[in-house]
């Protein structure tokens, strides 16, 4: 299935959890920290909160805890 | 450490700091008994609005001349205390709050207080994640909030103040008890532990009112200016119920601070979900959006509460070097520094800017 990842489109197999698609794309920094640091994945399994980005507009969405829809729009600040 | 210093101050929430800074500057010696951080009780659990109230024309008199302080001491302010000049918005539901906002409007334009009433339309623009169907709401333009830990820790390390590092067990007009046995001694003493205050000063009228507050992650933009429901007032006024009001406030991280619940009757620091619940559902009335957002933590504190919701601010009768500067209420952060200067004032003999006996303990207290 097709979604896109900060505007570009992304293809991602069925079942694939956003934190994947945005691996998928290139992307390393998926968000920054309150200083400015880049911060990705770290437990894979909605703990640490490191992997948040923005989900069709809502913010501060675990990337690791959601799959991945058709037409969905991921945004990273990293 | 000294001897002996001119003033001792048990308490070193904002408002102790507040008297020691106050103190220092009119070049008094000053020690401040704390046993924990600096301003870590319900400095640290309330939400930092600096707000003109108008409860009664002594109420006015303290939070205005508090809030001109606060807007004086800007440019020393350091960063993280996070002053933002957001303004505070009282939200009126109805038409029967818009009387109110007129009410507000007329009181404030008679003491030079900047104000601008908006209508549904103005209200939407300025914070667009409200409800439709608001009547509007009363713009104050000079309230601000400030983070007031760090402003405590500020006024602390400004009064060059000697921090003892202990728990107060006694206070009379000479002295500090300390829980270790010793004392410190000094000539005049101030009792500004808040909430605990009665601890210390038995007989005093100061109850604890507890509250619940929530902060959700970062959200830049999502409420721009304090949000304070009207209702907020009788919400407040109300002396026997547990009562909740919306009060949602921006901070400089872009978190969301939302409030309020009063309590009385529990003294526990535990979470009480029903109270919390109860609480953040009269915020999403408001605020509907807030439902997706994510709160990262909630806590509780004490209000130190008086029957007459103004302080006691003053030497106690019967032992006039005994002062107490407690009984803020919900208010400390904003009254906190025009609190210090009528300490300090009082004791150098000095004319204060507003008269103190409104604040005066011992006054005759009728609850409203």
């Amino acid at each position: 299935m097709k979604i896109t990842v900060n505007g570009r489109p992304v293809d991602v197999p069925e079942g694939a959890m956003v934190s994947a698609a945005v691996s998928l794309a290139g992307i390393t920094a998926f968000r920054r920290s309150v200083t400015g640091e880049p911060r990705g994945p770290l437990c894979g399994m909605g703990i640490c909160f490191e992997c948040r980005v923005t989900v069709d507009g809502r913010a501060h969405v675990r990337s690791c805890q959601v799959p991945c829809r058709p037409g969905m729009e991921v945004r990273t600040d990293g | 450490m000294r001897a002996s210093y001119d003033v001792a101050i048990a308490g070193g929430g904002i408002v102790g700091a507040a008297c020691a800074a106050a103190c220092a500057a009119a070049g008094l010696s000053v020690a401040v008994v704390e046993p924990g951080p600096i301003g870590g009780g319900a400095t640290a659990a309330g939400m930092g609005h600096v707000v003109v109230m108008d409860d009664s024309p002594a109420q006015i008199a303290l939070t205005l001349y508090s809030r001109t302080l606060w807007i004086e001491s800007i440019p020393e302010l350091p960063a993280d205390s996070e002053y933002l000049p957001c303004g505070t918005i009282w939200v009126a539901a109805d038409e029967e709050e818009m009387a109110e906002v007129r009410r507000k409007k007329q009181l404030y334009d008679g003491i030079g207080v900047r104000t601008e009433v908006l209508g549904p339309k103005e209200l939407a623009e300025a914070e667009p994640h409200l409800r439709a169907g608001l009547a509007g709401g009363l713009l104050v333009h000079d309230d601000s909030t400030v983070y007031p830990p760090c402003a405590a820790r500020y006024l602390i390390e400004k009064s060059r103040a000697d921090v003892v590092r202990q728990s107060a067990a006694g206070i009379s007009g000479g002295a500090i008890r300390l829980s270790d046995g010793g004392s410190i001694s000094a000539g005049i003493t101030v009792n500004a532990t808040g909430a605990w205050a009665p601890e210390l000063t038995p007989g005093i009228e100061v109850r604890k009112r507890k509250g619940h507050l929530a902060i959700t992650d970062r959200y830049p933009g999502f409420v721009t200016h304090v949000l304070v429901e009207l209702g907020y007032l009788k919400s407040a006024h109300s002396t026997t119920a547990d009562s909740v009001a919306f009060n949602a406030q921006p901070r400089r991280t872009g978190q969301v601070l939302l409030g309020s619940s009063r309590q009385f009757g529990s003294e526990g620091r535990a979470i009480e979900a029903p109270m919390l619940g109860r609480m953040l559902r009269r915020c999403e009335e408001y605020m509907p959006e807030l439902a997706d957002l994510t709160t990262i933590r909630t806590w509780t504190g004490f209000r130190a509460a008086t029957p007459d919701k103004l302080p006691l601010i003053g030497p106690c009768p019967g032992d006039e070097r005994l002062y107490l500067a407690t009984g803020h209420e919900g208010l400390g952060i904003t009254t906190s520094l025009a609190t210090g200067r009528l300490v300090a004032d009082s004791i150098m003999g000095r004319t204060p800017h507003i008269p103190l006996e409104p604040y005066l303990p011992g006054r005759k207290q009728e609850a409203h």
